[in-house]
């Protein structure tokens, strides 16, 4: 496999006059996960919202499995293999945390499926798997909008599984759990690594710790340093922009 | 459905089709205008209660269904070659050409409902694509109400202006306004009523139903799992002005006349009041909010007729305020609560679930 899963190449994204990304560069290889770090306003939820088409790029190009993603509507995106969960879990409140699930499978977005009143025999047993994996079966049949904080994350994480999407991206997966559910959370991604790639921003460092994944850094817009979690913390320009002292080091973009 | 549901809905139908036994004539009639507008009040639900689309220009759909077999009706009236007594007035020699398919029943029925749910479609295309949601939805679908009915008077040469069209003729050879063909009338709006209803209460079970709940609950995430969220919303939009335009042709055929100040604004309002207060959610709610509200308003306004408005604001708010899910909080039939078949659907259908 030697062609990156997903490529963005010099991507630029600008609000009127605030540049929110900057000329980045980016490779997602393929069954790999990535952790996007930084401070606040780095852009990394921008880059995320670029990806998946919710705010479109001044100039670059966004290349998924060689294929330029830069103009499809968003929903084009998600079919194509991209899918993501936000920072607020957005679920369907009202649905069962099954009936979530039957939405976001893959197969519900074909036309046949519209009139059917029942999941199929094969959708049905890859929501059963879904439920089993973020550990939500005992919880099926309750309206999502009553599951607790980390149930809810969850949850969003199960959908965009169900989606089909090759790349799952996934924004703060952990944030507001307890200690013990940011490391179920993280065993979570580990195990979903094997058949998808992830893009996860992450503020926690125990939580990133635990991924053990690479890590890009961000700083206004653009990448500032790539490496592991151990090389990135011993970075002095990486130091010196979380600390707040970014007029002490020099800038060395990767 | 469980079992309960499923008697208490035999019931209901029971009690409606032995009605023309036990209801006087002037009764009847009341409910079986009542029970055409319930087939607009079920399309409410499906936009307004499912898909959160708070249309307020429902009139828009019932009158055209309504105008669209009224001018069947009033041409049915006439000698060959007469001209309706407005367009005399307008100095008109020819019927306008628009007006000449009419003349056929079965070119005027295939209107009710293809007139509205085409012009559903277009306008709802054009907004849905365009991702007007919310409150500029709302404005917008108001807005229709009231260049429609603006329309209707402005133009009376073609529409009857103000006082619309009545004093109709035959439809397949049957005077409507017989005690023979008002009965019948209320035969065929109530079979209509059950196919309407069977109608959206599988829709609520399908997929197609679920999705228009998700994409209520969270637009933006069903567009991010992959959907187009438009296409959606213009067929619900258009399901439910087809059902409206049904229910404003059995409105006239019973009533014997429509005019413009019975689908402008403050009837659609009024529409969105009786689903409000059945539960916006629930398909028999719907229909009892509406046979609750209108039976309550004739009752109000033969007493005192200035009241009506006063009453329809004080349910207004009492419904907002108190009982958000309305009466339907007592019936449920609602959309997000089912279960989906388990291990064992059979065994679940056996223990009467």
């Amino acid at each position: 496999m030697n062609q990156p899963l997903l490529q963005i190449e010099h991507l630029t994204v600008r609000f009127d006059a605030f540049t929110a990304i900057d000329d980045l560069s980016l490779t997602v290889p393929a069954r790999s996960v990535r952790v996007l770090i930084g401070p606040n306003g780095a852009g990394k939820s921008t880059l995320l919202d670029a990806i998946i088409g919710r705010v479109r790029p001044a100039a670059g190009r966004i290349v998924f499995k060689g294929r330029d993603l830069t103009h499809l509507p968003e929903h084009r995106i998600v079919r194509a293999g991209i899918c993501r969960k936000f920072q607020a879990p957005g679920l369907l409140d009202s649905l069962t945390v099954h009936d979530n699930l039957v939405v976001a499978e893959a197969r519900s977005r074909r036309w046949p499926a519209l009139l059917r009143t029942q999941p199929t025999a094969a959708q049905a047993g890859r929501i059963d798997g879904i439920l089993a994996t973020v550990g939500l079966t005992a919880e099926r049949h309750r309206p999502a909008g009553r599951l607790a904080h980390g149930q809810k994350q969850w949850l969003e994480i199960g959908m965009v599984v169900a989606s089909g999407a090759e790349l799952l991206l996934l924004d703060e997966p952990a944030a507001g759990m307890s200690l013990g559910e940011r490391e179920q959370t993280a065993d979570l991604l580990q195990r979903l690594a094997d058949r998808h790639s992830l893009l996860v921003i992450d503020h926690d460092m125990a939580f990133v710790e635990r991924l053990g994944a690479p890590v890009s850094v961000l700083h206004v817009g653009r990448l500032l340093k790539e490496g592991s979690l151990q090389d990135v913390r011993q970075d002095p320009q990486v130091r010196a922009v979380y600390l707040g002292r970014v007029d002490e080091c020099e800038y060395d973009y990767a | 459905m469980r079992r309960a549901e499923l008697t208490a809905h035999a019931i209901a139908l029971g009690l409606l089709v032995l009605a023309p036994w036990w209801l006087s004539p002037y009764d009847l009639s009341l409910l079986g205008r009542f029970l055409a507008m319930s087939i607009l009040a079920l399309g409410l639900t499906i936009v307004w209660g499912w898909s959160g689309l708070l249309s307020l220009g429902q009139g828009v759909f019932f009158g055209l269904g309504a105008y669209a077999l009224a001018m069947n009706l009033k041409l049915a009236a006439l000698a060959p070659g007469d001209l309706p007594d407005f367009m005399v007035w307008s100095g008109f020699s020819r019927l306008p050409w628009w007006w000449a398919p009419f003349r056929h029943p079965l070119v005027a029925l295939a209107a009710v409902v293809l007139v509205p749910a085409a012009v559903a479609a277009a306008f709802g295309w054009l907004v849905f694509h365009r991702r007007v949601r919310g409150v500029y939805f709302a404005l917008l679908t108001q807005a229709l109400a009231l260049a429609f009915s603006t329309f209707l008077v402005s133009q009376q040469a073609y529409t009857g202006g103000f006082s619309g069209l009545t004093n109709f003729g035959p439809l397949f050879g049957v005077q409507l306004a017989d005690q023979k063909g008002q009965t019948a009338l209320y035969g065929v709006t109530l079979v209509l009523l059950t196919a309407s209803y069977a109608l959206a209460t599988w829709l609520s079970k399908s997929h197609f139903g679920r999705l228009l709940v998700a994409i209520r609950d969270g637009e933006n995430r069903v567009r991010f799992l992959g959907y187009n969220a438009a296409p959606y919303k213009v067929a619900a939009f258009t399901l439910a002005a087809a059902f409206a335009g049904l229910a404003g042709a059995l409105y006239v055929a019973q009533v014997g006349v429509i005019s413009p100040d019975m689908v402008g604004v403050v009837p659609s309002i009024e529409m969105l009041i009786w689903v409000a207060v059945g539960g916006r959610e629930s398909l028999a709610g719907a229909v009892l909010g509406c046979l609750l509200v209108n039976f309550g308003k004739d009752w109000v306004s033969s007493a005192m007729p200035s009241l009506w408005l006063f009453v329809m604001g004080g349910l207004f708010v009492l419904v907002v305020t108190v009982l958000p899910r309305g009466i339907g909080q007592l019936v449920s039939v609602r959309v997000p609560r089912r279960r989906p078949a388990e291990v064992a659907p059979a065994a679940q259908e056996l223990a009467g679930q």
